[in-house]
């Protein structure tokens, strides 16, 4: 099947060499840093991590994100999603190996990476989570495989296969619940110290992740010749709105449990990122446009999907514009202001701010272009294997 | 009463040297433990009301800064703090952003930020105190740790680190509620001032840092680098704090000491008068 990946027309050849050259910058920022060490990034003593890992937490949501693709297929039979159950799984493909790159790119010390294993320590949250984003990797490499391989051969898939595509759901939580237990269990930062960090993770990861899906289904419906189909769209569009609202709902939790109560602990971080936080005369506030384009972005996309139902117009222009509002909106939510406010104060309660570096930016690009890549690569393929039973 | 305690340390650090004789002070001290927490000693060790109180067994190494002792006499703060950087080859970067601390200077405020009021004393809200690892005994560090290169020492309780093993991932440093942590993000060697202290490691970048008590040196019989820096004049009492007869029970049994974020629930081995 790989080789459908070797044939298209020239957008697609000039979409993957785009992809290409950041790919290529992206690999030399990184054997820059490799040479001199995590100091070229803008990380410090009091933000510890950065662009690296608030990227892989939220892309490990944009994996988990597929679940809301293959659970109505699978376990509710919903045909509607036929034609694109198999590209979430594949999204949870190329999202999680952009997640081990992130990891791999944030280690001070990559080449002890396999110590994880070798001195596996299971009161560490850390080790959980590359044994679930590990089987989740790998679960959906078979499922997908063998699937598509199935629908090649128009035969239907070995029943064997739904066993681990059964095992693959609650996989798909746990990838972003241990994701969220990295962070909510940690005393003394306050801002993650909050059992409602999981469930909001999950809500953000099923807007994300079908977002992502969305998105790619109207660029494929526009280049590539594949319709997934009006019902299958609306359906979608209906999951990330739920989603969204959930997530909204959780979030402006938060923000009651901290500003009512007043404990300063559960303001600070939320004070930082939204409005500014005042310390010795100075206002700390990078991230307030960022996280204010969040909220507008996060609203009006909302408003679009609430108006196509209530209005119930369909219009794909409406839908993109709406996934496309969402993911950003999201993305800056939990790739931002998530895991950098956390930071904000530090534990002795003064205040760092981060500001990546450009060699940190270009890795970042990089690891992202290598997941549109592959993810480029394998849509492909599925959109191949389509046409062939099609035609 | 010093003679004494060089004794315990002699003690405790040929035990960690050979490890054979460890089982034997081990045994003795947490002998000494529980007895002490079958009488009046259990009330005491807690912090809260009652709820959670603080029993561990073995021997647990830890201090008591006399801030007291400090306040008048800033500069012997400086004199600790340059003492540990020597001792460890430890680098002096001027970057905050890469710094390396092990023990260093800050405000009341920034040290005990749940006990910070308005209308604090001059002396307290002026002077700087000393913070670093509080070698807890319920770390959160250790918890987070993928490979067990930062762990509590059976022996004596120090949360130590294994250089060779720390894979970089930085996870300790979001866990430390303390910001005690500190990790290389270039190479420190540039920034140590010579000659090193061959007796210690110097570090390679990548990896996490942070003070380890001296357990190097209680090794040898000799006592915290900071703590001989202040010697004579009991601003540091370092000692077990689970043998009622240790110096540094004393002085927590008779004077009102607080600990740093005791809510973290980290039961912190490190006690400040103020």
């Amino acid at each position: 099947m790989i080789e459908k990946t070797l044939k298209g027309k020239p957008a697609y050849w000039i979409w993957l060499a785009v992809l290409g050259t950041f790919i290529a910058v992206g690999a030399a920022c990184y054997i820059r840093q490799y040479m001199f060490g995590l100091g070229l990034t803008g990380m410090s003593r009091d933000v510890s991590w950065g662009l690296y890992i608030s990227q892989f937490t939220f892309l490990v949501g944009v994996a988990a994100g597929g679940l809301m693709l293959v659970l109505p297929y699978y376990i509710h039979n919903y045909k509607a999603f036929g034609r694109i159950t198999i590209l979430g799984e594949f999204l949870a493909i190329s999202a999680l190996v952009m997640c081990l790159m992130f990891i791999m790119a944030d280690l001070g010390q990559p080449l002890r990476g396999l110590n994880v294993i070798f001195f596996a320590t299971p009161y560490s949250m850390l080790f959980w989570d590359m044994c679930v984003l590990w089987g989740y990797l790998l679960l959906n490499l078979l499922c997908g495989w063998v699937i598509l391989t199935a629908e090649r051969k128009q035969v239907p898939p070995p029943k064997w296969i739904y066993v681990f595509v059964a095992i693959s759901i609650p996989f798909a939580v746990s990838i972003h619940t241990v994701t969220a237990m990295l962070y909510c269990g940690l005393p003394g930062r306050h801002f993650w110290l909050s059992a409602i960090i999981a469930p909001r993770f999950l809500a953000s990861a099923f807007a994300a992740g079908p977002s992502l899906i969305l998105i790619a289904c109207l660029i494929m419906r526009k280049y590539a010749n594949f319709d997934a189909g009006k019902e299958a769209i609306q359906k979608l569009t209906t999951i990330i709105m739920y989603a969204v609202i959930i997530n909204t709902f959780f979030f402006l939790l938060e923000f009651f449990v901290g500003y009512y109560s007043e404990v300063p602990g559960h303001i600070h971080s939320l004070e930082y990122l939204f409005f500014g936080l005042e310390h010795d005369g100075h206002v700390y506030n990078n991230l307030v446009p960022f996280m204010w384009t969040s909220v507008v972005f996060n609203f009006t996309g909302l408003g679009i999907l609430a108006y196509m139902k209530i209005a119930k117009v369909f219009d794909y222009r409406l839908v993109g514009a709406s996934a496309v509002l969402i993911f950003l909106a999201l993305w800056a939510d939990k790739g931002l202001g998530f895991v950098f406010g956390g930071f904000v104060p530090n534990p002795l309660e003064e205040v760092t701010e981060y500001i990546p570096t450009m060699n940190e930016l270009g890795i970042t690009l990089g690891i992202w272009a290598t997941g549109f890549f592959l993810m480029t690569l394998f849509y492909k393929i599925a959109i191949g294997v389509e046409h062939e039973v099609e035609a | 009463m010093d003679t004494k305690r060089r004794k315990f340390l002699k003690m405790a650090g040929a035990s960690v040297l050979a490890g054979i004789g460890a089982p034997a002070i081990v045994k003795l001290s947490t002998k000494d433990a529980v007895a002490a927490g079958g009488g009046h000693g259990a009330a005491k060790a807690s912090h809260g009301g009652g709820h959670g109180a603080e029993e561990s067994s073995g021997v647990r190494l830890g201090m008591v800064i006399d801030m007291r002792k400090f306040y008048d006499n800033q500069g012997m703060l400086d004199k600790a703090i340059e003492s540990c950087y020597r001792v460890h080859n430890t680098p002096k970067i001027d970057n905050p952003k890469s710094e390396i601390k092990w023990i260093w200077k800050t405000g009341y405020g920034n040290a005990f930020p749940e006990k910070s009021h308005n209308h604090r004393s001059h002396t307290v809200h002026e002077s700087s105190f000393p913070v670093l690892c509080n070698h807890c005994d319920n770390p959160s560090c250790v918890k987070a740790c993928p490979t067990k290169a930062t762990f509590v020492v059976e022996k004596n309780g120090i949360v130590a680190m294994d250089f060779h093993r720390c894979i970089g991932c930085r996870f300790c440093m979001a866990a430390c509620p303390y910001g005690a942590r500190s990790f290389n993000w270039e190479d420190p060697r540039p920034h140590i001032d010579k000659p090193y202290n061959a007796d210690f490691p110097t570090r390679m970048r990548g990896v996490v840092e942070k003070c380890n008590f001296c357990g190097e040196r209680l090794a040898l019989g000799q006592e915290p680098a900071c703590v001989e820096a202040c010697k004579g004049t009991g601003a540091i009492v370092f000692g077990d704090l689970n043998d009622p007869k240790s110096e540094v029970r004393k002085v927590l049994d008779s004077e009102f000491t607080i600990q740093r974020k005791p809510s973290a629930g980290t039961k912190p081995s490190v006690f400040y008068i103020v």
